[in-house]
């Protein structure tokens, strides 16, 4: 499989001598969902925002589909982004617009600000739209206000915006640390099959380590700011997750 | 043993001040104190005329009473209209000024220091200055009349709206933009699809405030020649009709409570 993603050297330090990534090798093939697991503070989610650039990189490669995005900016790196969804774990969306309006925000890369604003979205769009919200089982709920819906609700329009993208990858940011068991895997599940559908590659930071066993074609662990473990999930072992997280007193 | 817990409790009595606060607290308390009488010194009252002051007081009202209701429809109305105007006006102009010079203020729109500090300037000068004083220069560039009214009204009140919308803006969760940027929206489409939805409730309750105050300040205006209710009420003093001054002050309480009505109602609609 042709490879979509391909981090080389990437090392990030907010701080001066103080590096969060260590110097991250990571390729991520056309297909299939990606885990990254790890314990709280370790880089995952700075790698993650790496990717579309919501954090800029120290140092390293980012290379998309041949585009270099690590040095990108302005028009370029918007245009970028387009082609990359993403989800986050306290959702993002627009509290105070209508679920159809937030999920047209996946199209405003594309959309002239004064035709956003005036709320002439072309036609396919709105269409893509109205199937994205049978996709997610919210029809009846375009109309409502986002601030209106249950965290797994909201979760699932998050996703449906990340989609109205079309994107080419789909990156998700602990999607399922604000959510209920059940809904947890009922998101996981949407994630995996949506990625299947479009034929993209989904990444996701995770913490949990049963959902990524569960729903990950691929697990990643990282610790302390390096990658300790990549590899299919039957091959992750009791020594790795300690290698992960530290300790072992948890895996009882 | 058993001792040393008996007596914990004694050595660590609790105090709301440490013996250096009680110190701080008096010393302030002295310095107020001082300041009142230095004060009131220096503003060199007249005992004669404070004592004389309940008297005048009731002869002034004496005066008043019954107010001239003939002269409301005669005069009154047309300048109550014209105060309604340069408030109404002065309030849409300032929105004009302050929406941008708000997201130039806001360091999390504009990320640039010295942007914010142009922006700011802008503000705390049209704040620095009261409607008064704005309208008594604007008298002398326009020539008397509603126009510097509606002028002066609005250049006050930019800074006010600018302030508080700017705040409004800064206070935007940043999770929602953080969404729209990942998207590739562009800084105008973050702006109309992001901050704005999240700020429009504030931006109408502040309007409203600001008309609200506006139409207070408007009908002081015409005290320096700026049109509206001020005008006929400094002509009603200076020849002394009293009971047309009482006509027209019944009338400012009157809009104020009416226009405290309104916005009321509005606000509750709109948050």
């Amino acid at each position: 499989m042709a490879v979509v993603l391909s981090i080389k050297g990437l090392t990030k330090s907010y701080k001066p001598g103080v590096p969060v990534l260590k110097g991250i090798d990571l390729d991520f093939e056309e297909r299939g969902l990606t885990a990254i697991i790890g314990s709280s503070g370790t880089g995952k989610s700075t790698l993650i925002r790496i990717i579309n650039r919501l954090v800029d990189p120290s140092d390293g490669s980012i290379l998309f589909k041949g585009l270099e995005l690590s040095s990108i900016e302005g028009r370029h790196l918007r245009e970028a982004r387009r082609r990359i969804g993403m989800v986050f774990q306290e959702y993002n969306l627009v509290e105070r617009l209508s679920v159809m309006e937030n999920l047209l925000t996946g199209r405003l890369g594309y959309v002239s600000p004064m035709n956003a604003w005036r709320r002439k979205f072309p036609p396919e769009d709105v269409a893509h739209a109205l199937e994205l919200l049978d996709v997610i089982g919210l029809a009846d709920f375009a109309h409502q206000r986002a601030d209106s819906l249950s965290g797994g609700q909201r979760q699932r329009v998050g996703i449906a915006r990340a989609l109205m993208q079309r994107p080419e990858i789909l990156l998700a940011d602990e999607p399922t640390s604000s959510l209920d068991p059940k809904t947890s895997v009922e998101i996981m599940d949407l994630l995996k099959s949506q990625g299947v559908n479009n034929g993209i590659p989904v990444v996701v930071n995770i913490h949990d380590v049963e959902l990524a066993r569960r729903f990950a074609d691929r697990i990643v662990g990282m610790t302390g700011g390096r990658v300790v473990f990549d590899g299919p999930p039957d091959q992750l072992s009791d020594d790795h997750l300690k290698l992960i997280y530290g300790g072992e007193g948890w895996l009882q | 043993m058993s001792e040393s817990v008996a007596l914990a409790p004694m050595s660590k009595a609790w105090q709301r001040h440490t013996l250096r606060q009680k110190m701080a607290r008096t010393a302030l308390w002295l310095v107020i104190a001082i300041a009142v009488m230095l004060s009131l010194r220096s503003i060199n009252v007249i005992w004669e005329f404070l004592w004389d002051a309940p008297e005048q007081m009731m002869d002034m009202g004496r005066r008043m009473w019954p107010p001239d209701m003939a002269y409301y429809p005669k005069t009154v109305h047309a300048a109550l209209m014209e105060t309604f105007h340069i408030a109404t006006l002065g309030t849409l102009f300032s929105m004009v000024f302050a929406l941008p010079l708000s997201i130039l203020a806001a360091h999390n729109i504009t990320p640039h220091k010295g942007l914010n500090l142009f922006a700011k300037t802008m503000l705390v000068s049209s704040r620095s200055v009261n409607s008064l004083v704005w309208a008594l220069l604007f008298v002398a560039v326009f020539g008397p009349g509603p126009l510097a009214g509606a002028v002066a009204i609005a250049f006050r009140s930019i800074g006010f709206v600018g302030k508080l919308l700017g705040e409004a803006l800064e206070e935007v969760h940043f999770g929602a933009i953080e969404a729209l940027k990942a998207a590739g929206a562009t800084q105008t489409s973050q702006i109309l699809y992001g901050y704005w939805p999240a700020v429009k409730p504030a931006f109408w309750s502040i309007m409203l405030l600001r008309w609200d105050i506006n139409i207070r300040e408007s009908s002081v205006l015409g005290l320096v020649g700026a049109g509206g209710l001020g005008m006929v009420m400094n002509a009603a003093i200076d020849t002394f009709q009293w009971n047309r001054v009482a006509v027209i002050l019944l009338t400012i309480f009157a809009v104020v409570v009416i226009g405290e009505v309104v916005v009321t109602f509005f606000r509750r609609r709109l948050i």
